[in-house]
């Protein structure tokens, strides 16, 4: 022990661990190219090689891995949508989070608060109770609350806001948060060491098409070509699917969110309100995590603004009126890409090799385990399976939307 | 705060104003295919730029046209509905 004080405290050769290994040449081909080095990316990349042995796979990340909107998000995971599809979609996901520290050996600080979405209206109540039931019926934990039940659960929480008493609520027990950061890591991690290749600061700049498929990709760091594209770029799911002539259902919109300084811990459940916008969780660190509705236009600008962050701390403080001497300590906003439906786009464009994993808005965190899970699948049985098939590009014209509107709003 | 000028009242705070969305070309709904009519519904060209938007200043509800650039978050120009002549729409 002295001996190691000596020997790496006066030097600065320390035994650093490389984890994610640094990025390598690129090759002229590869059998999957994945455009988008966030939490999508990595998942996917990770279940390819690890589930169906494709390996001469390399993920194109313009800036750094993780650093859009996964290292972004306020990490809610949950299962309680409204539409049966959806939900037996996240609910899979819930289970790959349950299970992934153990599954990547990677510490996601993965934690099982549950969730609590307040009403303060008849209507809302309503709809609350439909996403309960709806829950139950896929086999999901899910209860509505009356006003006693929530005092119980959420002492500190003031259940008579002036004009909007809260009325009820929806308890949602299974609801968790995870450490961002780590989830990309760990499936890029245990991507890069089944043969993956992570390209960080490669930008997609372009991409050629003839006879309906991608023939080449244009890169900062020069040209490759693919058997199989992916596309999982989240708030710039447009601009990349231009490059291959694709228009998307899709416009994209700042998300904004901001945390405190960190006090003792005295919020173990997420709590969240549609009616005022916000919603709130306590970070393992004792941080207040803060959150809300998405900017009132369209940008691809992380710039934060005055009026939002206001908003955000009037309505907390009507939840906890004891955190009004709070000061922020953070605040930072993503590039969300949202779609009509509040639903994800999965599955194969009209390119007969070029896939799409964009619409994940504000609320696709949760997702990241079975979209790759499950685009992984396809992309090697080329083959949608029943699971995301509700998801495709397509259901658009068709008019089957998959609405989540409701559930989305507010509680991500 | 950000300040937009309208036409109408001149600088007021942002807040006070609603975007609604790219100024399109309309299409006929009764020649329109079921494809380029479900297009026109949900499609959006999400532009990473310049781009022309309907804007609204909700107290006097008075319409106008902005001209922003989507990735710098600064307003170009805001101007009146021409009283004739194209209005510079997309598809
Ligand atoms: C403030 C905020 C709060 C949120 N809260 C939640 C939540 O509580 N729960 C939840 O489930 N979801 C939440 N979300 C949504 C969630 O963060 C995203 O849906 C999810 O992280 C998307 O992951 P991704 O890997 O697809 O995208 P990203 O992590 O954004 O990764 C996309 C990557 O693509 C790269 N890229 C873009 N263009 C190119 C190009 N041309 N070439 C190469 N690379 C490119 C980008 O640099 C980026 O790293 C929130 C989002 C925000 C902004």
């Amino acid at each position: 022990m002295v001996f190691a004080l000596l020997k790496y405290g006066i030097s600065k050769r320390y035994p650093a661990r490389q984890e994610v290994p640094l990025t390598p040449d690129l090759k002229a081909h590869y059998d999957v190219v994945i455009i988008g080095g966030g939490g999508h990316g990595a998942s996917l990349a990770y279940h390819l090689a690890k589930h169906h042995n494709i390996r001469n796979v390399a993920i194109l990340e313009k800036g750094y891995l993780g650093g859009g909107n996964t290292a972004r998000n306020t990490t809610v995971i949950r299962s309680n949508y409204t539409d049966q599809r959806s939900i037996k979609f996240y609910a899979k996901s819930l289970r790959l989070y349950e299970s992934l520290s153990n599954e990547l050996d990677y510490n996601m600080m993965y934690s099982r608060r549950g969730q609590l979405t307040l009403s303060h209206s008849d209507g809302v109540s309503r709809s609350l109770r439909l996403r309960a039931d709806a829950g139950v019926f896929c086999g999901e934990a899910n209860e509505i609350l009356d006003r006693k039940q929530i005092k119980d659960l959420v002492p500190s929480l003031n259940l008579d806001i002036k004009g909007m008493p809260i009325l009820s609520g929806l308890w949602h027990r299974n609801a968790a948060i995870a450490r961002h950061d780590a989830v990309v890591w760990g499936y890029a991690i245990r991507a890069c060491e089944r043969g993956v290749e992570l390209h960080q600061r490669t930008e997609v700049l372009g991409m050629e098409v003839a006879n309906n498929k991608v023939t080449r990709i244009r890169t900062n760091r020069g040209d490759l070509s693919a058997g199989v594209v992916v596309q999982c770029v989240a708030g710039y799911s447009s601009v990349v699917a231009k490059m291959v002539g694709l228009k998307l259902p899709i416009r994209s919109y700042p998300l904004q969110a901001m945390v405190t300084h960190p006090i003792k811990p005295f919020l173990d459940p997420m709590v969240s309100s549609t009616a005022l916008h916000c919603y709130i969780s306590q970070s393992a660190r004792g941080e207040l995590v803060i959150g809300g509705g998405s900017d009132p236009y369209e940008l691809y600008n992380t710039r934060s603004t005055l009026e939002l962050k206001e908003g955000l701390a009037a309505s907390a403080v009507e939840l906890f009126p004891f955190i009004g001497e709070l000061k922020v300590l953070r605040q930072w906003a993503g590039i969300t890409d949202m779609t009509p439906d509040y639903s994800p786009i999965m599955g194969q464009s009209p390119l007969s090799n070029y896939w799409l994993d964009a619409g994940w808005g504000t609320w696709g965190f949760k997702a990241t385990p079975a979209s790759g899970f499950f685009l992984a699948k396809a992309i090697a049985d080329n083959r949608v399976p029943e699971e995301i098939r509700p998801f495709p590009l397509d259901r658009f014209e068709r008019f089957d939307l998959v609405n989540e509107m409701g559930a989305t709003a507010a509680s991500h | 705060m950000k300040i937009m000028t309208c036409p109408l009242n001149g600088p007021r705070n942002i807040t006070e104003f609603q975007c609604h969305g790219e100024v399109h070309q309309h299409i006929d709904p009764t020649s329109a295919s079921d494809k380029e009519w479900s297009d026109y519904l949900w499609m959006s060209n999400n532009t990473a730029g310049v781009v022309r938007e309907w804007w609204c200043h909700t107290p006097s509800n008075f319409w106008f046209l902005a001209e922003r650039n989507t990735v710098t978050d600064e307003i170009l120009a805001t101007f009146a509905v021409p009283a004739d002549g194209p209005l510079g729409e997309v598809r």
